[in-house]
This record gives C-alpha cells, structure tokens and sequence, in this order.
C-alpha cells in the first residue's frame, strides 16, 4: 500500500462531518505538504505556473540554511575559545546543535501550532510563511536566550504582527523582527550587554559543558559592533566572533544571497540600496565604512529580512528608496545612537511601517507623470 | 510606419501541440448554437421560434438595451432549440444547418461610396456589429457613440494562438475593404499593430495608421498594444476588432454576404494532429471528434487560447469571436512531494525556483502542460511577478486590490478603463499564490458597468 492510498483512506475522518474534524486545517497541511494537490483550474487562466508559495518559501530556507550550519559551528566554537577548551570539530558541532536545536524546537512548536490552530478556526489553509520565520528567529537572537521568553515572544509576534491582519500576506511588520523586539524591548538584560552572545557565560550556564573550566582572561565575549578593534577583518567575514546565532559569518550569508539572487525569490534592488545607503552613511563614522556591512546584523537584515516581500515595498522604485533608508537608518542609529549599538532590525522595522507611504509617493507620482505625458499628445 | 515599440515585458508559455499550417477539415457543423454568453453583458431579446427557417444573416437574437444590434445566424437552417436556464435565463439558440447554405443578401456595395451613417445600418442588419468590442470594459460597441479610434492587432502572440498570416492568406482584400468602411466610423483613424518581425501580407493596407510591435506574449494583446500607443483615459471609448471579422466585414461589402466562415486552429497537448479547419463560430465541440479521440472526460475544451479561453466543455461551441480551439488534458491527480523536487522537468516555470532553468539542454522546448492548478490558493506575497509579465503602465496589484475592495476611484487611478481579462492572463498563470486575478478584474469591471450605467 503506498503513501497515497493511506492518506486517501484517513481523510474522510478529517473532512466535515468526520470524528478529527477539528483537524482539518493540519490534515490538509501535512496532505498537501507530501501531494501537490489535485485540484484544477476553474477560473481564467487554464493553465498555471508550476510555482506556488510553498516552493518560494522553501527556497527561503534553503538560502538560510548556510547561515544555519555556520553559526551552529560558530556556537560550539565560541564556547571553546570562551573556557580555553580545545575541542574537535564534532565536539563544537554537538555543542552547538544542544544550543540551537531546543530553539528551533520552541519557535516551530510555539509558532506552527498557533499557526494551525487560526487555520482551523478560520477555516483556510495552513500559509507556509511561518516555515520561513521560524527558521529565522532562532538565527537572529542571542544563543543563550531562555526559551520560555523565545516562546512568548514568538507567540505574541504571530498572533499580533500577524494573524490579526490576516495571516501570511497581510502583516505590516516582519514576524521575525517583532519577536526580536519583543525580546529586546521586554527582556533587554538577556538581549544586549557582552556576557549573552556566546553560549554558557551568562551566570555559569551549561556547567556539563565548561567540564569545570574558567573563562579565558582574554575572552571578552563582546560583539564587533562593541568592540570593533577586538576582531580582524578576516574574522568577521568567515564569522567566528560573537554575536547572534546567524548574523555572523559574511560568507554563508553571501551563499544564501547568491540562492535568493538567482532564484529571483529577493529583490536585488533591496539588498544593492540598502548596502548603498549603509556605506554612505558609513561615511560619517571612524571605522571605515564597509566595516558597517560585516559588522552584526547588516547583512543579514539586509538579505533575508528587509527583502521580505509582503513588508517591503511593492513597487520597483519604491524597492531603491526602501533599500536605501533601511542601510542609512542602520547605520545612523549604530553611529549616532550611544544606546543601541545595533540598527538593524530598528531601520527594517521602521521602514515597513514606512513602505506603503513609499508606495504611495512613487505611484502618485507615476500616475501624474503618465498623465502629464498623454495631455501633451491628446 | 512609426517606429518599432518592443516591449520586454512578457512570457511566451511553450505549450505543445501548436498547429500544423494545413487545412486538415472543412468542417459543417450539424447543428450550431447562437449564444449571448459570448458577449459581455448582454440583455438578449430573442426574434425566432423554433421551427423558424433561417438564412445565413438572418437575425436570431438582439441586444434588448440597443435593439438595433442584431446577432445573426452564421449558418443557414431551421431553429430547433431556444436552450434556457435557470430563471429563464436564455442560453442559447440552436440552429440545424441545411447541407446547401443560402446567404441573406445584403447587396454588393461600393465602400467608398457608403457613408459612416450607411456603414454602420449594414453592421448593424447584417450582425456584424457584434464585432467591435468597446473598452473600456468589453462590451459590444455602443452605435451611438463615435470612438476616439479603432484599434486591430494584426498578429497573436498567445500560445498555440492562430497565425494570422495563414489564417488570412488570400483575404488581404476583404480586410482592406473592412478598414475602409469602418474608418468612416471614427475620425482617430483605424490603428493597426503588426509583428515587427514578420514582413505581414496585410503591410500593404491603405488608410490605416500602422504601428509595429515586437516582445514576448502579450504584445499581440490589443489592450497593451493601445496602452503603449495611446491609454484611454476616464471618459474617452475605442472600439477593438479583429483583422478575422475585418475580414468578414469586406465579405460583406465585396460580396453581399454575412459569410463568418474561417480558419480555425485546433491546437493543444491532446489533439491528435493539430491543424486548422475551416469553420463557423457557434460550431460544437463534438464536430472535431476526429481530433481528440474517445477520451473526452479527461480533456478540457477552451474556445481561444489555453490563457484566456474559456472553457466550453465537450458540448460547448466555438465562440462568436475565437478563431483557436485548445485542448487540454485534466490535470487532476496528485503528485508527491512536487513542490520541493529540485527538478521538474515535465512541467514549465517562468520563474527560477525549480532549477531546471540552469540545465536547458535536458529541458524540453515545449511542454504538454495540463489543467492542476499546482498549489494552494493563498494571499498576495510575491510583489514583482506581475509586472515582469505586464508590459502596461499600469499597477496591476494594486488595480486587483481595488478592484476587490469595490473601490471605483481607485480602480479609475489604477486603469481598469484600459484593462480586460485578457490582459492579466499571464500575470495568473505565473501566479505562485494562485489568485484568480482575470475573475478579480473581471468582477471589477461589473462593477463599473453597474455604477456608471
């Protein structure tokens, strides 16, 4: 009997009218998430596009999975250098999977479960948008963050940011980033300072894996973004320093923007502005100012968050001004502001807010110059 | 000639089974079907009974708003059928078409001699009329109003569509006879775009304001042809006709004759040999048997293109304007895991994400694609796949987005006067959420004909 059949033979019980009704909205999801549905055109075109948004969305996470692997090597590393261990590859690598395995868990469990439980209340299908945000949110926050925060942030990002305007689609904000801010906002102790960016210095945590050992005296757990002559050049392009789970390394984030670029699922006019306009504002600062794009979460924003279709701007030139003012903002509130020594994930969530003004502007003013160039001909 | 407008906006869809030049059949329907679906928004008023004896050219239905619009019977036979749904609802009129076919004579007439006032009587008696159609909005042209310009495309683009060159060999002169009588209708002049890659039999048209087009699908779209040319703007009418009833319309003139006879293309990834048959509009599916076989339930009869056709089913008929019929297969079963195959080299994507684009030598050049609609219906999340496929200025989302909400102002400002269906076919198909936006444009454009009426 293969997959089909057996699937074909529980339905029933999840359809209308069947004992698992209530789950529905999850039947249909794993249904469709093995089968690409039968269902066929009944309206306009009668042929479409093998595309839909479960593949876009899976090329997402494929892009981030670069990022994922390097900065769960990067969390083992970091602990070793941190208590002087000399640990093997496979060793950093457990260490990290402990790490980051137990987020994953919470951002999945917490998020798809709120997820299929709107669904089913609504009675539409599972959006798979949350595949993409769960697998960025435990990429950009502190290793060491307790997962019961991680869980409530989480919560309160997809139900507020999102299902209250309608799910995938319909958010104005990055779910991603308003959990982030969330977490930076309520619980700031656990999301800035130079003790949380490498796993296990925060009060002596995770003692099974220090086996008794003391930190380092040159270890100073700080970012590059506190501390920007603490590390080479070399280093924060490969990415073994500190700092969230995926933001380091500039070179996996490179590999998955070269996927999102071929692809064409990102819009390179997003990710082109924003390094612009973070380089001219970069300017201003003492660090030279390509320092700015591989420093913290330049990067990473830049590819995989501020090119978030739904919360970026829709039209082709709003992308340029979109782009442009996420990189300057960045770099103004890194260079001008004593009290953040990051922007990023401000500047991509202050110009969502800002997008559809953007839109606005760009289309009001196509539209009077179309006008303007068809009065001249009538 | 003005000079070349090529648009690099657009998608040509390679679908199988485009049609070989040969008139394989010259097909005599048995019985055909006159049917007021065929045109937008149409009140009819019906003028025959069944048992009634008809010409070709005899009325058979009006419009019941303009009742001087007249739509003819294309064969001629005896009424044997007025065909109504639900609350009365007529459907259709069928007619049983004699083996030797007599014309109405509407009288051999020199062109030049006629006036706009006499041209426009005999489109109206003879059942020609039906031929323009007005944007904005789609709807057969109202005789009362002069438009700002008459506007042909003189080539498709759309898959599998009909070569006019083949199609129209031999009635260069009927379409010069057609543009001159219906210039005499508007004092813009009659625009007509050709291929700017095809040296066109129809180059050589006198009294027309030629203009030339290259690009992929939809640049054979009458609609971005005139947004590129001119774009109608709030208040302003053009009529749209096509060169095949120009063509129908110098028979009128040159011969006297309502004579709607054409080369149709049967084409698609389920016709057997696909070829062109000569033909009537109103004809049914069941006619071309010989072209699909016995295996009826898994096909899709469209009348027109495989984009913007709709679809009859197997006992439905030629539409009154089409001159394609494609047949597709019923892409209704389940395919494991086909969304997250790193190939899918049976199946045709615009976009990147299956990346089989990178290994073009195992790809096929063409595809028999079917019916699946290959995925979920979901929200807007993709910003830029429209405009990539939409050569218009125009902003496509945010025209679906008013049309949606009922909101006529914004769908003024974002141009649903220079829109129909057809021109946001491909933006559905290369669709990754799988919005129905051609019946999202369409229902905005009800909405307009309700609230300006």
């Amino acid at each position: 009997m293969n997959l089909r059949n057996i699937v074909d033979k529980i339905k029933p019980t999840f359809e209308k009218g069947g004992k698992l009704e209530f789950l529905h909205s999850t039947f249909d999801a794993f249904e469709t998430f093995m089968f690409v549905p039968n269902t066929v055109t009944t309206k306009g075109a009668h042929i479409r596009d093998c595309v839909d948004i479960k593949r876009v969305m899976i090329i997402m996470v494929l892009a981030l999975v670069p990022a994922f692997l390097f900065g769960t090597w990067n969390i083992g590393y970091q602990h070793s250098l941190a208590y002087s261990m000399h640990w093997n590859f496979w060793q950093i690598i457990w260490y990290g999977l402990v790490k980051i395995v137990p987020l994953y868990l919470v951002t999945y469990i917490v998020g798809l479960g709120i997820e299929f439980t709107v669904a089913q209340i609504r009675g539409h299908e599972v959006n798979e948008g949350y595949l993409v945000t769960g697998f960025i949110l435990p990429l950009i926050v502190p290793v060491d963050v307790p997962l019961w925060m991680l869980a409530i942030a989480t919560a309160f990002a997809v139900i507020f940011a999102k299902e209250v305007f309608g799910g995938t689609g319909m958010n104005i904000w990055n779910p991603a980033l308003i959990a982030r801010a969330f977490l930076f906002f309520s619980y700031p102790s656990k999301m800035s300072g130079d003790t949380i960016w490498v796993g296990g210095l925060h009060r002596g945590m995770d003692a099974w894996a220090t086996q008794g050992g003391q930190l380092a005296d040159t270890f100073s757990g700080a970012t590059p973004l506190a501390n920007p002559s603490g590390y080479s050049v070399a280093e924060m392009i490969i990415g073994n320093v500190p700092g969230s789970v995926g933001e380091t390394s500039v070179i996996a984030i490179l590999i998955g923007a070269a996927i999102l670029l071929l692809t064409g699922v990102a819009s390179w006019k997003i990710m082109v502005s924003s390094i612009a306009g973070g380089l001219l504002v970069g300017l201003l600062g003492d660090v030279p100012c390509w320092h700015q794009l591989i420093m913290g979460g330049f990067l990473f924003g830049t590819v995989f968050m501020a090119t978030d279709p739904v919360t970026s701007c829709q039209t082709e030139c709003g992308k340029w001004i979109y782009g442009f003012l996420v990189g300057a903002l960045a770099v103004i509130v890194r260079l001008f502001n004593p009290g953040y020594a990051e922007g990023m994930m401000l500047a991509i969530l202050l110009m969502n807010t800002f997008a559809p003004l953007v839109d606005h502007c760009v289309i009001s003013v196509s539209l009077k110059r179309k006008a303007r160039k068809f009065n001249k001909i009538a | 000639m003005s000079n070349n407008i090529n648009l690099r906006k657009g998608l040509n869809v390679p679908l199988a089974g485009a049609a070989a030049q040969t008139v394989s059949k010259v097909v005599v329907p048995g019985v055909v079907a006159v049917k007021p679906s065929d045109f937008r928004n149409l009140v009819p008023k019906v003028l025959v009974k069944v048992g009634d004896k008809v010409l070709a050219g005899s009325p058979v239905l009006a419009d019941k708003m303009a009742q001087d619009i007249l739509f003819t019977s294309p064969v001629s036979g005896e009424v044997i059928e007025v065909v109504r749904g639900e609350k009365r609802k007529l459907l259709a009129v069928l007619i049983k078409a004699d083996d030797v076919q007599e014309y109405v004579d509407f009288g051999v007439r020199n062109v030049d001699e006629l006036d706009a006032e006499a041209v426009k009587a005999a489109l109206l008696q003879s059942g020609l009329w039906p031929a323009f159609i007005q944007r904005p909005y789609g709807i057969v042209a109202n005789p009362e109003v002069a438009p700002k310009a008459i506007y042909v495309s003189a080539f498709n683009t759309a898959p599998l569509a009909a070569d006019l060159e083949f199609a129209l060999a031999g009635e260069a002169a009927n379409i010069q006879t057609g543009i001159k009588a219906i210039a005499k209708l508007t004092e813009g002049g009659v625009h007509v775009s050709f291929n700017g890659k095809v040296k066109s039999q129809l180059a050589n048209l006198q009294g027309i304001t030629a203009h030339s087009f290259t690009g992929k699908h939809p640049a054979g779209n009458v609609g971005v042809q005139i947004n590129n040319i001119c774009p109608i703007r709030k208040g302003e009418t053009v009529w749209t006709i096509s060169p095949v009833m120009l063509a129908a319309i110098g028979k009128l003139f040159n011969t006297g004759k309502y004579d709607v006879r054409r080369k149709v293309a049967v084409a698609g990834p389920m016709v057997l040999s696909p070829a062109y048959i000569e033909t009537v509009p109103g004809m049914s599916m069941k006619d071309i048997k010989a072209f699909y076989g016995s295996n009826e339930a898994q096909i899709r009869f469209i009348s027109g293109d495989a984009l913007s056709g709709a679809n009859v089913g197997v006992d439905g008929t030629l539409r009154f304007q089409d001159n394609l019929i494609t047949l597709l297969r019923e892409g209704n079963e389940y395919e494991a895991f086909g969304w997250a195959k790193p190939f899918r080299f049976n199946q045709f994507s615009s976009s990147h994400t299956y990346f089989h684009w990178l290994l073009k030598c195992l790809a096929p050049s063409e595809y028999s694609l079917d019916t699946n609609l290959h995925g979920g219906e979901r929200a807007f999340v993709v910003s830029d796949v429209y405009g990539k496929v939409l050569p218009m200025s125009i902003f496509p989302v945010y025209l679906a987005k008013a049309c949606l909400a009922g909101n006529i102002d914004d769908m003024e400002k974002y141009g649903i006067y220079e829109v129909l269906e057809e021109d946001f076919a491909l933006c559905e198909y290369v669709c990754p959420s799988k919005i129905n936006i051609q019946d999202i444009i369409s229902k905005g454009i009800d909405t307009m004909l309700k609230e300006m009426a």
